[in-house]
């Protein structure tokens, strides 16, 4: 049997190749333009090399806002993975109030992003804010755009507001993907309620847990808008995290050499992260 | 391992807001017995599952009592019964290797880490597990897994009974064999009692000493597979066990013996003529052959199953199922066929009329 070699399906493909190269590839492809040369304005480039990569690799504020961002999101990791676990596994798996629970937990995802930073601003004000007016008058010296203590503290709070629905949704995914009988025969084998957790839920949350902590990962490496609007990097640069830094470089200063390079040093950064901490989880699994 | 004794249980799951409550058990009183070998045979939703998950202790029945060698352990938890399960799908730890979850019910019980590797080692043996001990539990292939479930409850020594949950559901065909034998096997090694929960006759037959019938949340009929075979109590037993299963066709009773479309049909004892309620004759397919004298039928249909045919056959409305043997022909004129005398039964109401005294 002979079969018929007809490529013409490859055709098909053409229209999301365009809309890939369009959004993805053409811009990428700008910023490494950017980032090998310098221009002076007029579409005139001059040959640059690798300088503008060593320039920001050796910057000490590049070096403080990278070490910044690792602090910030390895903190928020450190609560919400926990905290959205813990919230999933004491959500109600039947009833009425199933969807009453959803529905709180998906309302924070809702919120538009500036709006949320807006929400904290306004609600951690230290004379007008129900947050930072109540602190106040409780003894404690509480103000967000002075003191890179509160600020901080108000950063990662409002992280943890607004995204630990997602771990709590996703683990609940998984939490209810177990049949009955996983409980029943541990029941009967004796377990106890962390043997449960251990043996049962945790592995079988684990997918969905390694999902969650990718996405909150890559997004809170990538926080801008809350920070911005809460904070505007501030007080000083306390609160200046990568994709702040980043914009305060490429349109602040105009610096549009270093701006691309460092666009692809971050990039490169959270690509390496991802995939090794994806790779990593996999292979567990394999064994 | 114990005596199992059911004093009037019933269960109704809680019904829908403002509807009475429908009993998923009517009333069940049986008495099993240790060592025993069970099969609670029935269709979906008869029961058969809850009554499981009443001797397991996940559900505690509305009324009546559950006994184990005389204790009531009706309000009991499952842990303190002693009950082990293996459940419809594999139920294994998968981050585990089969070893630690063969210890685990051990381990839970905070037993001695060398007793645990002697039991463990010695059910793993039971089970041609012993080359897999090291592998992690979620490689091994579902028989294997199933194996695995089955060895947590085989462990514990202090097993009151094993509970099987249709195990063999998602068992490759050819493996399904294997381990129904395998299962045979250990129970006549260890003797524990097993009560196994299916919908198949076939499973249900070969597996089990006695095999309990239930239908519409009551036991019909227990016995044992000749038994059920012969003399099934209740229509259902008769049309659900045996393929083709039994002809069940309407008839009345003229002096104590069955008519059927005015054909009189002998029967070896005639039965009390005064009977009310809807009345039926049953005759299994094998116990019908041709005769000169007897019912006039049309031939229908010939079904050729290599060792024997079944042929469906037509008189008025009714359709009768008979089984031929490889010797037999089939007649070329007027076929008429005859009911063995000594294998029809009269029934009232679902239920056989008792007409003699039988084993």
């Amino acid at each position: 049997m002979t079969k018929t070699q007809n490529n013409k399906a490859w055709w098909l493909v053409v229209p999301v190749l365009l809309l890939v190269a369009f959004n993805a590839f053409i811009p990428l492809l700008t910023v490494v333009n950017y980032a090998f040369q310098e221009t002076f304005g007029n579409n005139i480039f001059f040959w640059e090399g690798t300088t503008w990569f060593e320039q920001v690799l050796r910057s000490s504020r590049f070096h403080d806002s990278l070490i910044r961002q690792l602090i910030f999101t390895g903190m928020i990791l450190a609560i919400e993975v926990p905290l959205g676990i813990g919230v999933a596994l004491t959500m109600p798996r039947k009833g009425p109030w199933v969807s009453v629970c959803l529905v709180l937990m998906a309302l924070p995802l809702l919120i538009p992003w500036n709006v949320v930073g807006a929400m904290w601003n306004i609600f951690a004000l230290p004379e007008i804010g129900l947050l930072g007016h109540t602190l106040n008058s409780w003894g404690i010296d509480y103000n967000f755009t002075r003191q890179p203590v509160s600020a901080w503290m108000t950063t990662v709070i409002m992280d943890v507001w607004h995204w630990t629905s997602l771990i709590v949704l996703l683990c609940y995914a998984g939490l209810s993907s177990i049949p009955d009988d996983y409980y029943q025969a541990a029941h009967i084998d004796g377990a106890s309620r962390w043997a449960i957790f251990r043996y049962i839920q945790l592995p079988k949350m684990k997918r969905v847990l390694t999902i969650a902590i990718l996405l909150r990962f890559m997004d809170s490496f990538m926080i801008y808008t809350e920070p911005f609007v809460l904070t505007g990097g501030g007080p000083g640069n306390t609160t200046t995290f990568l994709s702040i830094d980043l914009v305060k470089v490429a349109l602040g200063q105009f610096d549009l050499g270093p701006a691309a390079a460092m666009s692809l040093i971050y990039f490169l950064v959270v690509l390496l992260i991802c995939w090794a901490f994806y790779t990593i989880m996999m292979r567990n699994e394999e064994q | 391992m114990a005596r199992i004794r059911f004093k009037n249980v019933r269960h109704a799951y809680p019904p829908p807001k403002g509807q009475e409550p429908v009993y998923a058990l009517k009333e069940i009183n049986q008495v099993w017995e240790d060592g025993g070998a069970y099969a609670l045979l029935g269709p979906s939703g008869c029961g058969k599952t809850t009554l499981l998950n009443i001797i397991s202790g996940l559900l505690t029945p509305s009324e009546g009592e559950i006994l184990f060698d005389g204790v009531d352990v009706t309000s009991q938890s499952i842990a303190a019964r002693q009950i082990a399960q293996v459940f419809q799908f594999p139920v294994v730890y998968d981050t585990m290797t089969v070893y630690d979850n063969l210890a685990f019910p051990l381990r839970n019980r905070k037993m001695n880490e060398s007793l645990v590797k002697e039991r463990v080692e010695q059910i793993a043996d039971m089970l041609d597990l012993t080359t897999s001990l090291k592998k992690r539990a979620a490689n091994l292939t579902a028989d294997g897994k199933q194996k695995i479930s089955l060895g947590r409850g085989l462990v514990r020594s202090d097993v009151n009974a094993i509970l099987f949950d249709e195990p063999l559901t998602v068992i490759d065909p050819h493996l399904k064999w294997q381990l129904r034998s395998k299962l045979k096997e250990l129970h006549q090694q260890i003797g524990m009692t097993m009560i196994y929960v299916t919908h198949d006759q076939v499973e249900a037959l070969t597996f089990a000493d006695k095999v309990v019938v239930m239908y519409d949340g009551t036991v019909v009929q227990v016995g044992t597979p000749v038994e059920l075979f012969n003399h099934p109590k209740h229509t259902f037993v008769g049309y659900f066990i045996g393929s083709p299963g039994m002809n069940v066709i309407p008839c009345t009773v003229d002096n104590g013996q069955p008519v059927f479309a005015k054909n009189p049909l002998p029967i070896a004892q005639p039965v009390n003529k005064d009977l009310s309620g809807k009345l039926e004759v049953g005759v299994r397919p094998e116990f019908i052959d041709f005769a000169d004298e007897g019912i006039p039928v049309n031939i229908e249909k010939v079904e050729d199953l290599g060792r024997y045919q079944v042929l469906t056959l037509k008189h008025e409305q009714e359709t009768i199922k008979m089984v031929l043997n490889e010797d037999q022909t089939i007649p070329s004129e007027n076929p008429k066929i005859q009911f063995n005398p000594e294998q029809t039964r009269v029934y009232c109401d679902g239920w056989v009329v008792e007409e003699a005294a039988h084993d």
